[in-house]
């Protein structure tokens, strides 16, 4: 218990903690890995269960036993999975409210031991809790455990139900290890875990070859952003001889120059980390794709947490991005590219997840929008509503699928379940589900009161204020509004798509459609609350004193910006010594509350008129409906053929590459040079095995003359 | 005296060796191998004429490892001569395979 | 006197040695062999060793020739000589090669009752006054059971094996 109480507690380090004492530290990673490891070896033992069933002659999928009750394989990570990610969702939330009461200024570092001394490079196993990483945490345990209750229902049907949640402990493990961590390594570490994650939880139903391969090609393209994020720590490693953030940041405005060329280098590569991992533009393919997994995976990878690793890693080496304006403008230009382009694709995809998956896209280029023009918070602010929100989209999309999936089974009907042009007035069945979306749709497309308008709008004002610094940002801010403009109608058309209109299931399967059960919808409920009210916490006070803040009536503040403060503070200090203030008013005039209300009278006329349209259109079910055959209609359906694309450049010439140096290189040099050894003893063989004739008298002779050699070697 | 003897030795140890390369019947080729130890025996008691006892006790030595092999020897030959009905070494090529 | 017998001896012993070689029947051969063993036994006389040279008459040329007599007989190999010796060109390079051995043999012998290592050890003086001391059978025993004892007692078990050995590889199958 001496080593269980150390790794929970850690060792200090490092200078002022400003009093506080973080709670058990270490147990917030340990609970997810423990849980992990419970299911892991209950995943096992039900794998070869299921051997000796089939074995047996029995049906190796099947779950229950014979009397009819699960196995205690299939009854226990109901509790572990969910429960360790309770218990860890607890000690963050009274470490988070412990860390409200103290002004902490540096971040509180516990060391554990030291992982890579070697020479002059020292990294030591060390987590480190900050503001930032406090918010992260609070998201990536909440919203976690809220998708794994969600979980438990949605997957109790399935034979790797074990596995399942083996995996998602796995992943809430490595994720925290990602924000914890209080160095790069550590960081990578966790990076490269949650990739691992990512990858058995997209192929989780590897028997189908195509999900398999879109693990497979999440794993392939991450390994891009992945060769950027080494580079920069190799470069950031030459420079400052440690890889510990505090030593880096506080170091960085001396040993490197603004704008030089190492801190651009370093702040490009950490940029192809985060564009590989986050999904933007041009790595941004394998996200759609990443859709093959059970969807509560969607919602807390694919949404929620995983891709917003990228985010956080701008957020966290704000002070190097800061340094390099052209990083940090490359940094909003892709944002703002990836916020559109995935905008468009989102008009015309009929996968109801796929819809979301590029929703997520364009989302998470707003999020690179915020971080690009240095306003970190309200990057950070999006990240979480956005988690919260999106979430619940995936959840409740999650929840449809399931309903969809046993209608259509009962009669054996070989529909997608996930197409919206089979579904269609899905509200009278699930009516919880319907509402819960409606208000997740509500925050995304950024209409008062909800979440998303508060955060996406403050990340459009930032980058239109940016305009100060340089035209490029009034283009962004352009940019942004026609993406946020698109965001509104794809929702609203995925919306009505799905819930509103006639039913196009079909008579007998209609009968089968229903609610979720309360272990679903539940967490739809409270991420539906948080959805509406998780925006409050940031925003402006000019905005909080108008009708927007029930003119200072509504429970509002900007904490989120103050509490963030100490982590943006060199950020800020750089960003104000070489550019200048934030413009008070947009490129075009008007101030925050201006721009508030026209944004959001924007995305509600959207909203409304997309409805119209949806509503009186009639739709078909996709058998009949097909693929648009014309016009941009079908490049948008065929996501502007950038898979092609790919294919086209990137794909087909590896492949012939690999080809030629399988057929020419391997076969002929490589092989030809171990087949021309193996002659070369064979022919020397065969020639010494000339003088093993077997005859007693060759051997006398030849003796006889090896020892006439060895007498003459005596004499001469 | 001594050399003589020693030449005596070079030259029937030579002879011997010459048999055991031109002959074919296994017997004889033994015979010649037995000549070869009597050539290296008569240099060891040569040599004790002048260099004390020793020599002679080596020879003792060597007639017991002799007798031995003489004996053995002539065992493994009745047997190959079983199976082949011959003793002609051109006819036994086991040792190469 | 003692040189005479000495060369009459080796030109026997060189003779029938050649004998032994050359000889196409195996008993000629065996023959041969029994005229060089006694020879060379008259050999050992000269050089005062006259316990072996009983050995020598007793045990090789009487038991060990008898012995290889005997399996001659019974393998009835008497007239199986036809393509004993062999011709051409092995022949040719089995004479070039031993005799190219006995020309070095020869020349490195030379000179060997002059040479310096031999002085460390008593001569044929001493080794006449230990013979006169304890005699032939005393001076060959006494080294015998004493410094080389263990080795006496390998060959004992030695000739157990061999024993042992001939009688398990000849013995017919039952």
């Amino acid at each position: 218990m001496i080593s269980l109480g150390f790794i929970a507690e850690g060792v200090a380090q490092g200078g002022a903690s400003g009093g506080y004492d973080p709670l058990l530290p270490g147990l917030i990673l340990l609970l997810p890995l423990l849980g992990f490891a419970a299911n892991g070896v209950l995943a096992l033992m039900a794998g070869s269960r299921a051997a000796d069933r089939i074995r047996g002659g029995g049906d190796g999928a099947a779950i229950a036993g014979p009397d009819g009750k699960k196995p205690f394989t299939h009854t226990l990570p109901t509790w572990i999975g969910p429960g360790v990610l309770l218990g860890a969702f607890i000690l963050v939330a009274i470490n988070f409210f412990r860390m409200l009461g103290v002004e902490l200024t540096e971040p509180v570092i516990r060391s554990y031991w030291s992982w890579m001394p070697t020479g002059t490079l020292s990294v030591d196993a060390a987590i480190q809790l900050d503001q930032l990483s406090m918010i992260m945490m609070m998201v990536i345990t909440g919203v976690g455990f809220l998708i794994h209750m969600f979980s438990v229902g949605y997957m109790k049907e399935d034979p790797g139900y074990p596995r399942y949640f083996a995996y998602l402990n796995l992943f809430v493990f490595f994720m925290l290890v990602l924000v914890m961590g209080a160095n790069f390594p550590v960081m990578f570490v966790g990076w490269e875990g949650v990739g691992l994650c990512s990858y058995l939880l997209i192929g989780f139903w590897f028997q189908d070859r195509e999900k398999a391969d879109a693990g497979k090609k999440a794993f392939i393209v991450n390994r891009v952003g992945d060769f950027g994020l080494l580079m920069a720590m190799f470069i950031l490693f030459a420079t400052f001889g440690t890889l510990d953030y505090g030593a880096i940041f506080q170091q960085a405005p001396e040993l490197f120059v603004y704008g030089g060329a190492a801190v651009t280098a370093v702040t490009l590569f950490l940029l192809l980390g985060a564009v590989g991992k986050s999904a933007q533009i041009p790595l941004y393919v394998w996200l759609p794709d990443a859709m093959a997994g059970p969807t509560p995976v969607s919602a807390l990878i694919h949404a929620a947490t995983m891709v917003t690793a990228g985010v956080y890693l701008v957020a966290r080496s704000s002070v190097l991005f800061a340094m390099a304006p052209a990083s940090a403008a490359a940094v909003a230009t892709i944002g703002a590219l990836t916020a559109l382009f995935a905008a468009t694709i989102a008009l015309k995809q009929y996968d109801i997840k796929k819809v979301l998956a590029y929703s997520t896209v364009s989302q998470l280029g707003f999020m690179f929008m915020g971080v690009g023009v240095g306003a970190y918070a309200a990057g950070v602010f999006h990240l979480m509503t956005h988690a919260f929100f999106k979430a619940l989209l995936f959840l409740g999309a999650g929840a449809v699928i399931h309903s969809m999936h046993h209608a259509l089974h009962s009669t054996h009907k070989d529909w997608d379940a996930q197409d919206m042009r089979n579904m269609g007035g899905l509200k009278r069945f699930m009516p919880a589900t319907w509402i819960t979306m409606w208000i997740a749709t509500l925050a995304i497309a950024g209409i008062w009161p909800f979440a998303g308008f508060f955060s996406k709008d403050e990340i459009i004002w930032y980058v239109g204020t940016a305009g100060a610094f340089s035209g490029l940002y009034v283009v962004l801010w352009g940019m942004a509004l026609a993406a946020a403009v698109l965001t509104a109608f794809y929702m609203t058309r995925m919306m009505v798509m799905t819930f509103h209109g006639p039913n196009r299931t079909g008579e007998d399967e209609a009968k089968h459609l229903h609610e979720a059960p309360l272990n679903m919808t539940i967490p739809l409920g409270v991420l539906a609350v948080l959805s509406v009210f998780g925006g409050w916490i940031n925003v402006p006070g000019s905005v909080r004193e108008s009708f927007f803040g029930g003119f200072g009536l509504l429970p509002m503040s900007a904490w989120l910006d103050s509490w963030l403060a100490p982590v943006t503070a060199g950020a800020d200090a750089i960003r104000m010594a070489e550019l200048g203030a934030y413009a008070d008013v947009s490129p075009v005039g008007g101030g925050h509350v201006v721009w508030g209300a026209i944004a959001t009278t924007m995305a509600l006329v959207v909203v409304i008129l997309t409805a119209r349209h949806f509503l009186a259109r009639e739709v078909q079910p996709a058998h009949i409906d097909g693929e648009p055959e014309s016009g941009i209609g079908k490049v948008l359906y065929n996501k502007w053929y950038v898979d092609e694309f790919y294919d086209r450049i990137i794909v087909r010439p590896i492949l012939a590459t690999s080809r030629f140096c399988w057929r020419v290189i391997d076969r002929v040099v490589i092989d030809g040079t171990v087949n021309a050894v193996g002659a070369v003893s064979k022919g020397v063989g065969w020639f010494g095995s000339l003088f093993q004739t077997g005859q007693i008298n060759t051997y006398a002779f030849i003796i006889a003359l090896s020892a006439l050699v060895v007498l003459g070697a005596f004499i001469f | 005296m001594l050399v003589e003897a020693l030449i005596l030795s070079a030259i029937l140890f030579v002879v011997g060796m010459l048999g055991v390369l031109v002959r074919r019947n296994a017997i004889i080729i033994f015979l010649c191998v037995e000549l070869m130890l009597n050539a290296v025996n008569l240099s060891f008691v040569a040599l004790s004429r002048f260099m004390g006892i020793e020599g002679q006790i080596y020879v003792f030595f060597v007639m017991t490892v002799a007798a031995a092999e003489a004996a053995v020897g002539l065992a493994i030959i009745i047997a190959i001569f079983r199976h082949y009905e011959t003793v002609n070494v051109n006819n036994f090529n086991l040792l190469k395979w | 006197m003692i040189e005479i017998l000495f060369y009459i001896f080796a030109a026997v012993a060189v003779g029938s040695a050649f004998g032994v070689v050359l000889q196409k029947n195996p008993v000629g051969s065996l023959l041969f062999m029994v005229a060089t063993l006694a020879s060379l036994a008259g050999i050992f006389v000269l050089f005062e060793a006259h316990f072996l040279a009983a050995i020598q008459i007793i045990v090789y040329a009487g038991a060990i020739m008898v012995l290889f007599l005997f399996v001659i007989m019974l393998l009835n190999l008497g007239h199986d000589y036809r393509r004993d010796i062999q011709v051409g060109v092995g022949m040719v390079l089995a004479f070039a090669t031993t005799g190219l051995i006995a020309g070095i043999l020869v020349r490195q012998f030379g000179g060997a009752e002059t040479s310096p290592m031999l002085a460390a050890f008593p001569g044929p003086e001493g080794m006449d006054a230990l013979l006169a001391e304890q005699g032939i059978i005393g001076a060959i025993a006494r080294p015998l059971f004493t410094d080389y004892v263990i080795v006496f007692e390998l060959t004992g078990i030695l000739l157990l094996v061999a024993l042992v050995g001939a009688i398990a590889i000849a013995k017919r199958r039952v």
